[in-house]
């Protein structure tokens, strides 16, 4: 099994979401980066942009496929990881470190509540999420 | 030298000076190209192009051309893109002079016979499809299925409805998706149930007075048939919903079902993998767009119409999507899928979806000890299976893809569909017989055994190849498209 962080929350489509202070941080999950396999693209939006939870907000592509990034949560995207572009090999290496995608100042609080917790993203993992 | 180890380019084989023409003097007044062209498409310097004799070129080529890996030369079972044989009766008639050298531009008069074979090759496939109309234009089917997205989205326009999405089941090939986009809407995923089966209730829950159309596979990618396809038709069409089928796996329901009898209102056609017209480098593909009777208005135009015992190519048709491809579509495709329908007629049509599902269902069984497989048989024309049992011991799928070319195969289309874990796709045809089918079983058993043995042979491979494993995610990341002369 993958290394699931206990700190964080997870989507269903194997997004991570990392509290700090007013803002989030987001990134993909290392079961993701696995599944994927070696990242070879990976296209972001613009700081200023607008997250909504559960959309599209970017493209990971990889030797294997293609996945659109889903938002964890809405709200203003008010920092990039602008060396991912040039860098996408990062996150294989440190999905949850270096391999950072975006920061997003939520408008809407109430959704957090709405991501899984570790244990329950590991039990979707262990009924074979796909 | 043998064929498998000649890695030469063309500019390898340069040497200054060789030449491999001749031409006489010009006996016509020359100008300086400055003096034609302006100055912004001028070269600073002559292209870098490759010296070398006619002989150079001829051997290099035959050379090249003995690498080649092709249906007519080996077992070919890529999943999902339906690689038969391709009967050489096709070339035959594509290469009648009637028909080979007609110019597409030449009169309706002088174009009958060409105009005939078209509308007769409509009709049969509307027939074969229970469609009421069939548009050959498209050129491939992602051309198809925009053909198609276009017309639904006319048809809803002329109703006076503006619905701006359409559902994608995430099992999908990936050109439903593109098609729908590139034909302004928006692409809502609808996830899978774990067999590949749509899960109705997400389906329902996804169905609204927005939704445009609702695009599938049948039998979908996991090569298995949707138990509840009419319930599905019927639920989408409660709502107003189009439903396009994808028919990249026709091959399966030949003369047993029709997609127009389950409820579908539009489909496609890939000749290229149904109806023995050639893949890629034989020529180019034709996907054909069948839709009911509530569509045709909207075909691309022109169409090809009967009076009497003539034939015109009709421009008149208001609500049209317009005009998709260059002339009147791959028209050298149409005779040689004419041709395969002619020659096999309605038996032996059916005798096709028979004997590709018997194939399927044949190699299925013969892995299922060694590999996990994706949902329980029986299948339909094709079988996924998956390596993560091999995976736990270091063998991935695509380990197990390069070991298979050094036995002798191609390999299968891996890592789709996307909801299988390191999915395998096996799709034998029909035109493979049970010692081809058991000689690709036993390698792929071997190579499960050398899993469990001896991984670094599975991990190695190929060795038997012109080149072996390439670093595809270093060629992804830092693409080098052009040649330039190595360093000295």
């Amino acid at each position: 099994m993958p290394h699931v962080p206990k700190e964080l929350r997870y989507t269903r489509d194997h997004e991570w979401a990392k509290r700090e202070d007013d803002r989030v941080r987001v990134g993909i999950t290392a079961y993701a980066a696995e599944q994927l396999g070696d990242v070879v693209f990976v296209e972001l939006p613009k700081v200023g942009a607008t997250a909504t939870a559960k959309k599209p907000f970017g493209v990971v592509e990889s030797v294997k496929a293609v996945s659109d990034l889903f938002a964890p949560v809405s709200g203003e995207i008010v920092e990039v990881n602008t060396g991912l572009p040039q860098a996408p090999e990062t996150v294989n290496a440190d999905p949850y470190g270096r391999g950072w995608m975006l920061v997003i100042a939520p408008s809407h609080k109430a959704e957090w509540a709405q991501l899984l917790t570790a244990e329950q993203y590991e039990e979707f993992l262990a009924q074979g999420a796909h | 030298m043998s064929a498998a180890s000649y890695d030469k380019l063309i500019f390898e084989l340069s040497s200054p000076g060789r030449v491999a023409y001749s031409l006489p003097e010009s006996d016509v007044p020359t100008s300086d190209a400055r003096s034609l062209l302006p100055e912004a498409y001028l070269r600073a310097e002559a292209p870098r192009l490759p010296e070398v004799s006619e002989f150079d070129v001829v051997r290099h080529y035959s050379r090249l051309s003995q690498l080649n890996y092709g249906v007519d030369t080996h077992f070919y079972p890529l999943g999902s893109c339906t690689m038969k044989y391709n009967p050489k009766i096709n070339e035959d008639m594509a290469r009648v002079a009637g028909f080979a050298r007609l110019h597409p531009l030449a009169p309706e008069a002088l174009s009958q016979g060409a105009l005939r074979l078209m509308h007769e090759l409509a009709a049969m496939l509307a027939e074969i499809a229970g469609m009421d109309a069939v548009s050959l234009q498209p050129a491939a089917g992602a051309q198809g299925e925009l053909a198609g997205v276009l017309m639904i989205r006319a048809y809803h326009a002329a109703r006076g409805e503006k619905r701006t999405k359409v559902l994608v089941p995430d099992s999908a090939h990936g050109t439903n998706p593109a098609s729908t986009a590139l034909a302004g809407y928006e692409v809502v995923e609808v996830k899978s149930q774990p067999n590949g089966e749509v899960d109705l209730d997400e389906l329902a829950r996804h169905l609204d007075t927005d939704v445009a159309a609702f695009m599938i596979t049948v039998p979908n990618t996991l090569g298995m048939f949707e138990p509840r396809i009419v319930e599905i038709t019927e639920l989408c069409h409660a709502k107003g919903v189009q439903v396009y089928m994808d028919g990249a796996n026709l091959n399966a329901i030949l003369g047993i079902t029709r997609p127009g009898d389950l409820g579908f209102d539009v489909c496609h056609f890939n000749l290229h993998k149904t109806f023995t017209t050639p893949h890629g480098g034989g020529g180019p593909g034709a996907g054909p767009v069948g839709v009911k009777a509530h569509l045709e208005p909207f075909l691309p135009v022109p169409v090809v119409t009967k009076d009497g015992d003539r034939y015109a190519l009709d421009w008149k048709r208001p609500q049209s999507i317009g005009k998709l491809q260059a002339f009147w579509g791959n028209f050298g495709m149409h005779v040689r899928a004419y041709t395969y329908i002619r020659t096999m007629g309605a038996d032996g049509l059916r005798s096709v979806a028979d004997n590709a599902i018997l194939n399927a269902n044949y190699i299925m069984k013969r892995l299922e000890k060694a590999y996990d497989v994706a949902v329980p048989g029986p299948c339909m024309h094709e079988c996924v299976v998956s390596a993560r049992r091999q995976k736990k011991l270091g063998v991935t799928a695509t380990d197990i893809a390069k070991r298979l070319l050094d036995l002798g195969f191609y390999a299968p289309s891996t890592y789709f569909p996307l909801i299988v874990e390191e999915a395998l796709m096996i799709e034998p045809t029909e035109t493979e017989a049970k010692e081809t089918l058991d000689a690709f079983c036993d390698a792929m058993i071997q190579i499960a055994r050398e899993t469990e043995t001896s991984p670094q042979v599975v991990q190695d491979a190929p060795v038997t190849t012109p080149v072996r494993r390439l670093d595809q995610t270093r060629a992804a990341r830092e693409p080098d498209l052009r040649w330039s002369p190595a360093a000295k």
